[in-house]
C-alpha cells in the first residue's frame, strides 16, 4: 500500500521529515518497505522556448532546435522528437545535468555539430512511465525555471507500507494519518473539504434486497459536471500512488478511495437514477469495465438500475461498462456502500478480479465514511470543474447487518497483567481517544467504543494491543520469566543426536532431499504406491506425492552426485515418511536411511552394528524375508520378534540400472520412531571374572542355505553360561569344501564362574558344541 | 685360606677367559644369545665343571670351587648384558634408519584423509538453537508434519474461511473432506498439541519442517524449517516476551547484539510483534514473529486464559544457516551436492 507524505501532511500536522515519519510508521506496526522521493526538481533542467527549428539535409530523423532559456544566450540542441513547434516552451537539460536515469548530459555532436543540451519528455524527467514526444509546457511559462515549478508538481515522498492483515483502515491515507497524529500528539484534521454551496435536495431511490451482503448503501447527487482532464496535481498524486489518470471524475473517485479508504463509484445520473442491490441470478451476464463479459454466480452481489433491474456493477468489485460516465455526462450519482467482506472476497476469487475496491471491501471498510467521501469527491472535482455541486438529501440505506461501534471495557490491572508494565488510566484513555476509540474511565475500568473503521477490534485484548502500540513496544521493558521447568533434551532427542554423531563418524554425509515425489518414483525403487497420500494442489505434478520411504530421494541424490564426478558418496537422512492410514492423519513416522555408492551388504551391516552398539539396541537378521526393492540374496529384514524395524543389504541391481546408478549400493533403513523411542535401562556393572579364559576353535561346514547366525545361536546355547564371546573368524569356500557349502570357523571364548576351566569341562563343551551345530545343519570340518 | 690351584681351577679360568672372548666376539643379539646358551647351558663348560664338583673330596675345596663357579657365571652374565646393550643400541639404530617414513605422504593417504561425514546445515543450526534454548530453560517438542486443519488453522484463531489464512500459501492433502488435511504451513500447530499434552507450566521450543506452496528461488523453498517457542505460565507478560527474545539474542548471536519488537499481526497472538536483531555495527536482521498467546488459542489448547498466560515466537532456521555460512542461494542447501556439503565440518 503506497502512501504519499503530502497527503498525510494535509491530514495532520506531523513532522515533514520523511525519515522521522518512516521511523514512526514502523514503530506503529505500519512497516515501511520502501521510501521513494518523487518529483524532486532536477538541477540543470530549466524551461526554454524554441525560437526556431531547422532540418539538416543529412539527418532526416533529428531536428535542430535553437532555444532560449531566458539567459539571453541562444543554444543549439539536436532533438529526435516531432511534437514541438517554434514558440513552444519545453524542458531543457543543460550541459552537465545528471538525469534521473543516470545519464549525464554532455556535449554530443551529430554531423560535426555539437548539441548544447537535451530537450526532455515526461519519461526523461521521471514524471511518467510513457510519453510521446517532448513535454510541452504552457506558452506563457517563465523561462529558465524548473519545469516542475511551472507544472505545480510538488516534491513528494512515497512510503510503500507492508500492511498487516488486520489494519483495514490503513488502506486509506486517513487511517495512517490518524495513527501518526496520535503518535506525534497532534490533532487529526482529515482531508480538506470545500464543497461550496450545496445544491437543492435530491434523493435518488435505493432498495437493498440482499441485506446480509450489504450493510449500507448511499447515493449522493452531484450536478454541474464537465468531464475533462484532471489537474496535474491530482494526476501526479495518482501516478505516484500507482494509478493512471483517466478523467477528472474517475480520478476524483479514485483519489477519494486512496485517501479515505471508501471505495466509491460515480454513475451518470442521467443513465442510472435509482438503485437496487440484489444477488445475481444464474445465467445472468455483466460486462465489467475491463471489457470482459462475465457469467454471474448466484452468490454474486449486483448493483442494479432500479428502473429495469439490469446490472450496473458487480458490487464491491467492478462497475459495468455501460454505465460508465462519458464526455456528455453532466450529473453524477455517487455510490458509497458497505459490503460484507467475505462475499466480496469470494466474488473476487471467483472472477479472478482483485480490484482496488475489492481489496478494501474484503478487509472491511467504514460504513460511516460515505459522507466524508462524497464531500471530498466534490472538493477534488471542483479543482478542475468549479461548477460541480453536491446536493443535499443524499440517500443512505442501512440494513441490520451494518457494523455498529462496539463498546469494550478493559481494566487498568488487566493491561498491566498482559504487558508487564503499569500504564495509568489517564494515559490509556488519552491513547484510545487519540485513535478515535472514545474512552472514559470509571475506577479501574476504562470503557471505550471501537470505531467502525476498525473491524479488527472487538474484545479487550484488542484494546490492550492498541494501548501497547501507542505506548510504544520499546517502552514496555524487558524481564525474564522465572522458569520452573528444566531445560533438557528428551531421551529420544538425545538418542537421535547420538545417532547423528555415529553417522558422521562413519564418514557419511547428511542429505535432505524433498519429501515430495513424482508418481512412479516409489515403484521405480521397488516399493508399493498403494498407501501414498497425494497433494491436492501441488506446485508441479512431479512433486505431487508424499513419500512413504526415504529411499527414492536418497537414491536420486546419490545419482546426482555420481553424475557430478563423485562416484563414491555415502548419504544418510533422518526424516519423516507419511503412509496413508485409516485415520484422518497418515501413519507418520521418523525413518533413518543410509545409502553408500560402491558399498555392499557388509558396509551396511558394519553401519548397523555401529548404530546398535551406540544406541544399545539389537535386532534379529531375517534373510528369509526379502525386502522389496533390495538385492534378493544379499539383503535381510531387521526384526524384533514379529515387528519389522528395518532392512539391510544392497539395492536391487535392476533398480540401480533403471535409475542409472553405477556399481553396488549398500542400504540400511530403520524405523526410528520404534528404535529411538525405547530408553534402554542403564547397564549395571558386573564383576570382572579374573579366572583365566580358554578358547576353542571349531570349523564347521554348512550348506549356504543354513545362515551362519543359526549356527552361532546353536553354539551360544551349547556353551551357555560359560560363554564370553563367539567370533566368526574365517569363512572359506572352495577346494575341500562341498559346492554350495562353506566352512565357518568360530573362536569360542569361555570362562568358569568360580575357577579355572578343566580339560574335562572343555572337552565336554566342545562335544556339546559339535552336537548343537550338527542339529543346526553344520558338520564339524574334518 | 689358600689352596693350590687344581686342574679344576685351571679349567674354570680357561672357560671364563674363552667365554668372555666369545661374548665380546658376538656380532649380534642373536649370536650373543647362542653364545650364552652354549656357555651356560646344560652341555656347556660351566655345567660340566658344576657336575664334576662332586668328585672333589675336600669339603672346603668343593665349597670354594663351587663359589668360584657361581662367580664365573655371574661374570659371564654381566659381560653378556653389557655387550647386549651395545648390540641392541646399534641394532635399533639400524632399524630406525631403515624404517624412514615420509610423514606427509602418510598424512595424504586415503585412510588418513578419510573425513568425517557432515550434518546438513539446517541440522547444525537446529542443534545450536536447541542448545541455546535448553540453556534458557526450554524443552524440545515435536509434532506431525501432515496436520489437520484444526491444528494448523482453526485452533490458532483462524476459523474456516478466515481471511488471514491467505497469509500462508497452503498445500492441501487429498482427503475425504476437502481441505481438512494440510502440510503444516508453520510449526505453530505444535503449540496446540503441547498445550493439550503437557501440563503447564510449559517452556518449549518446537523445531521442524514446514511447507508452503511456493516456487523455489534464491530465498524461498516449498519445504523449509522453522523453530517455534511457547511459554505458558502464570503471570507471563509482554515484557517477559521481550526479555526472553533479548536473552536468546545475546546467547545465540553474542553479547554485542540486541533485539527490538515492533507491532505486527498474527491471528494467534495479541499483542503481536515482529522481532529484529541489531548487529553490533548497527544494522538490523528481521528475524521472526512473536506475541502474547491469544486467549482463543489458549482455550483451543484446553487452558483457562484467566489462569494461564503466555507468549509464542517463531522464526526460520534455514535463514540462520544461510546467513551464518554466507550461502547466497538457499537451493544450494537442498541440492545434496557433496561439493557443497563437504565444506561445512
Amino acid at each position: 500500500m503506497k502512501v504519499l507524505l503530502s497527503i498525510l501532511l494535509e491530514m495532520a500536522d506531523i513532522p515533514s521529515d520523511p525519515e522521522v515519519v518512516a521511523v514512526a510508521l514502523t514503530s506503529l506496526g505500519l512497516a515501511v518497505e520502501e521510501m521513494d522521493i518523487v518529483g524532486a526538481p532536477i538541477p540543470g533542467v530549466v524551461t526554454a522556448r524554441i525560437n526556431r527549428m531547422e532540418k539538416h539535409p543529412d539527418a532526416a530523423k533529428v531536428t535542430r532546435c535553437f532555444v532560449d532559456a531566458g539567459d539571453g544566450e541562444e543554444r543549439h540542441v539536436w532533438c529526435g522528437a516531432t511534437n514541438m513547434q517554434p514558440g513552444d516552451v519545453v524542458p531543457l537539460a543543460t550541459l552537465g545535468t545528471k538525469m534521473p536515469n543516470g545519464m549525464d548530459i554532455a556535449r554530443r555532436g551529430i554531423l560535426g555539430i555539437d548539441s548544447e543540451g537535451m530537450l526532455c519528455s515526461e519519461v526523461e524527467l521521471g514524471l511518467s512511465e510513457e510519453s510521446s514526444g517532448l513535454l510541452i509546457l504552457p506558452k506563457d511559462s517563465p523561462l529558465g525555471v524548473s519545469p516542475f515549478e511551472v507544472l505545480g508538481i510538488e516534491h513528494d515522498v512515497v512510503f510503500d507500507l507492508d500492511l498487516t492483515r488486520n489494519r483495514a483502515d490503513c488502506w486509506g491515507h486517513l487511517g495512517v494519518a490518524r495513527d501518526l497524529a496520535a503518535h506525534f500528539a497532534v490533532p487529526l484534521k482529515g482531508p480538506r473539504i470545500d464543497v461550496g454551496a450545496r445544491g437543492a435536495e435530491k434523493s435518488l431511490p435505493v432498495v437493498i434486497d440482499a441485506q446480509e451482503n450489504c450493510g449500507s448503501f448511499s447515493i449522493s447527487y452531484v450536478s454541474g459536471i464537465t468531464v475533462g482532464p484532471s489537474p496535474r496535481s491530482v494526476a501526479s498524486r495518482l501516478a505516484h500512488l500507482g494509478m493512471r489518470s483517466i478523467n477528472n471524475v474517475v480520478d476524483a473517485s479514485n483519489l477519494v478511495m486512496l485517501e479515505t479508504n471508501q471505495p466509491n463509484h460515480a454513475y451518470d445520473a442521467a443513465v442510472v437514477s435509482s438503485f437496487r442491490v440484489r444477488l445475481a441470478t444464474a445465467g445472468e451476464k455483466l460486462t465489467t469495465l475491463d471489457g470482459q463479459e462475465r457469467a454471474l454466480h448466484p452468490e454474486d452481489l449486483l448493483i442494479c438500475n432500479g428502473v429495469d433491474n439490469s446490472g450496473v456493477g458487480l458490487a464491491g468489485v467492478m462497475g459495468d461498462q455501460h454505465s460508465e460516465i462519458t464526455d456528455v455526462t453532466t450529473t453524477l450519482a455517487v455510490e458509497s456502500a458497505w459490503f460484507s467482506p467475505d462475499p466480496i472476497r469470494f466474488a473476487a476469487i471467483r472472477h479472478g478480479l482483485r480490484s482496488e475496491a475489492s481489496v478494501r471491501f474484503e478487509r472491511g471498510t467504514d460504513p460511516n465514511a460515505w459522507e466524508l467521501a462524497a464531500e471530498r469527491f466534490v472538493t477534488i472535482l471542483r479543482e478542475s470543474c468549479p461548477t460541480a455541486t453536491l446536493h443535499t438529501g443524499a440517500t443512505i440505506v442501512r440494513t441490520p447487518h451494518c457494523p455498529q461501534p462496539i463498546p469494550v471495557d478493559v481494566s487498568v490491572d488487566s493491561v498491566e497483567r498482559k504487558l508487564g508494565i503499569r500504564i495509568e488510566a489517564d494515559r490509556i484513555v488519552s491513547i484510545l481517544n487519540a485513535i478515535g476509540f472514545s474512552a472514559s474511565v470509571k475506577g479501574d475500568i476504562v470503557s471505550s467504543v471501537v470505531p467502525t473503521w476498525r473491524p479488527d477490534c472487538s474484545e479487550s485484548v484488542d484494546i490492550i494491543e492498541e494501548v501497547a502500540r501507542h505506548f510504544g513496544y520499546d517502552n514496555i521493558g524487558k524481564t525474564v520469566p522465572n522458569s520452573t521447568v528444566h531445560g533438557r533434551l528428551s531421551s529420544m532427542q538425545q538418542r537421535r543426536r547420538t545417532l547423528r554423531r555415529v553417522l558422521v563418524g562413519l564418514g557419511l554425509d547428511e542429505a535432505m532431499p524433498s519429501p515430495f515425489l513424482a508418481p512412479g518414483d516409489l515403484s521405480r525403487v521397488g516399493l508399493s504406491e498403494d498407501s501414498v497420500l497425494r497433494i491436492a494442489n501441488p506446485l508441479v505434478a512431479d512433486e505431487s506425492i508424499l513419500r512413504t520411504s526415504l529411499r527414492p530421494g536418497l537414491l536420486r541424490s546419490l545419482r546426482y552426485n555420481q553424475s557430478h564426478r563423485a562416484p563414491r558418496v555415502g548419504l544418510w537422512e533422518i526424516g519423516h515418511v507419511y503412509p496413508k492410514s485409516d485415520a484422518q492423519l497418515p501413519d507418520e513416522s521418523e525413518q533413518l536411511a543410509i545409502v553408500v555408492a560402491g558399498g555392499d551388504a557388509e558396509t551396511a551391516l558394519t553401519q548397523w552394528n555401529a548404530i546398535c552398539d551406540a544406541l544399545s539396541v539389537g535386532t534379529q537378521l531375517d534373510q528369509s524375508r526379502v525386502p522389496s526393492g533390495l538385492h534378493a540374496t544379499r539383503s535381510a529384514t531387521l526384526a524384533r520378534g514379529k515387528q519389522v524395524v528395518g532392512v539391510v543389504g544392497e539395492v536391487d541391481p535392476m533398480v540401480l540400472h533403471e535409475l542409472g546408478i553405477e556399481g553396488r549400493v549398500s542400504i540400511l533403513e530403520v524405523n526410528l520412531s520404534i528404535l529411538l523411542n525405547e530408553e534402554p535401562k542403564p547397564v549395571q556393572a558386573k564383576d570382572i571374572n579374573r579366572f583365566p579364559s580358554s578358547d576353542i576353535d571349531l570349523a564347521f561346514v554348512a550348506p549356504d542355505s543354513v545362515p551362519a547366525v543359526n549356527i552361532q545361536r546353536a553354539l551360544r546355547q551349547a556353551v551357555a553360561k560359560r560363554l564370553v564371546s563367539i567370533e566368526l573368524f574365517d569363512v572359506y569356500r572352495g577346494k575341500g569344501v562341498a559346492e554350495d557349502s562353506r566352512s565357518l570357523a568360530f573362536r569360542i571364548r569361555m570362562q568358569e564362574a568360580g575357577g579355572t576351566l578343566t580339560d574335562s569341562v572343555l572337552a565336554e563343551v566342545q562335544q556339546a558344541c559339535i552336537a548343537a551345530a550338527q542339529k543346526a545343519g553344520a558338520a564339524l570340518r574334518s | 685360606m689358600s689352596t693350590t690351584p687344581t686342574s679344576e681351577h685351571q679349567q674354570l679360568a680357561a672357560a671364563l677367559t674363552e667365554g668372555l672372548a666369545l661374548i665380546a666376539a658376538s656380532g649380534s643379539s642373536e649370536d650373543l644369545r647362542g653364545v650364552m646358551s652354549s656357555l651356560t647351558g646344560k652341555k656347556g663348560p660351566i655345567a660340566a665343571l658344576k657336575s664334576s664338583l662332586g668328585k672333589v673330596a675336600d669339603i672346603e675345596a668343593r665349597k670354594e670351587l663351587g663359589q668360584l663357579v657361581n662367580e664365573a657365571l655371574v661374570t659371564l652374565q654381566q659381560a653378556s648384558e653389557a655387550h647386549s646393550r651395545t648390540l641392541r643400541a646399534g641394532e635399533f639404530a639400524a632399524q630406525i634408519a631403515s624404517e624412514r617414513l615420509d610423514i606427509s605422504e602418510v598424512a595424504m593417504s586415503a585412510q588418513a584423509t578419510r573425513r568425517r561425514g557432515r550434518m546438513h546445515l539446517v541440522t547444525q543450526a537446529t542443534e545450536r538453537l536447541e542448545d541455546v534454548f535448553i540453556g534458557l530453560g526450554f524443552q524440545i517438542a515435536e509434532g506431525p508434519e501432515v496436520e489437520t486443519d484444526f491444528y494448523n488453522f482453526e485452533a490458532l484463531n483462524m476459523p474456516p474461511s478466515h481471511p488471514a489464512r491467505s497469509m500462508w500459501d497452503t498445500l492441501f492433502i487429498e482427503s475425504d473432506v476437502e481441505g481438512s488435511v494440510v502440510l503444516r504451513t508453520h510449526t505453530s500447530p505444535v503449540q496446540i498439541r503441547v498445550m493439550q499434552d503437557w501440563p503447564p507450566p510449559i517452556y518449549a521450543v518446537m523445531p521442524g519442517r514446514v511447507f508452503r506452496k511456493e516456487t523455489p528461488d534464491a530465498t524461498h523453498m516449498p519445504v523449509f524449517h522453522q523453530i517455534e517457542g511457547l511459554v505458558i505460565d502464570r503471570g507471563i507478560t509482554f515484557a517477559d516476551l521481550a526479555g526472553t527474545i533479548e536473552s536468546f539474542t545475546k546467547a545465540f548471536f553474542g553479547e554485542g547484539f540486541t533485539s527490538r519488537l515492533r507491532p505486527s499481526y498474527f491471528p494467534f497472538t495479541e499483542p503481536s510483534a515482529e522481532f529484529d536483531i541489531r548487529r553490533p555495527d548497527g544494522s538490523w536482521i528481521e528475524l521472526g514473529g512473536c506475541g502474547m498467546v491469544h486467549p482463543h488459542v489458549l482455550r483451543a489448547g484446553g487452558l483457562d486464559p484467566d489462569e494461564w498466560s503466555g507468549f509464542a515466537f517463531g522464526f526460520g532456521i534455514d535463514r540462520m544457516a544461510k546467513e551464518r555460512h554466507g550461502v547466497d542461494d538457499i537451493r544450494d542447501m537442498y541440492s545434496d551436492d557433496i561439493r557443497f556439503t563437504e565444506q561445512f565440518s
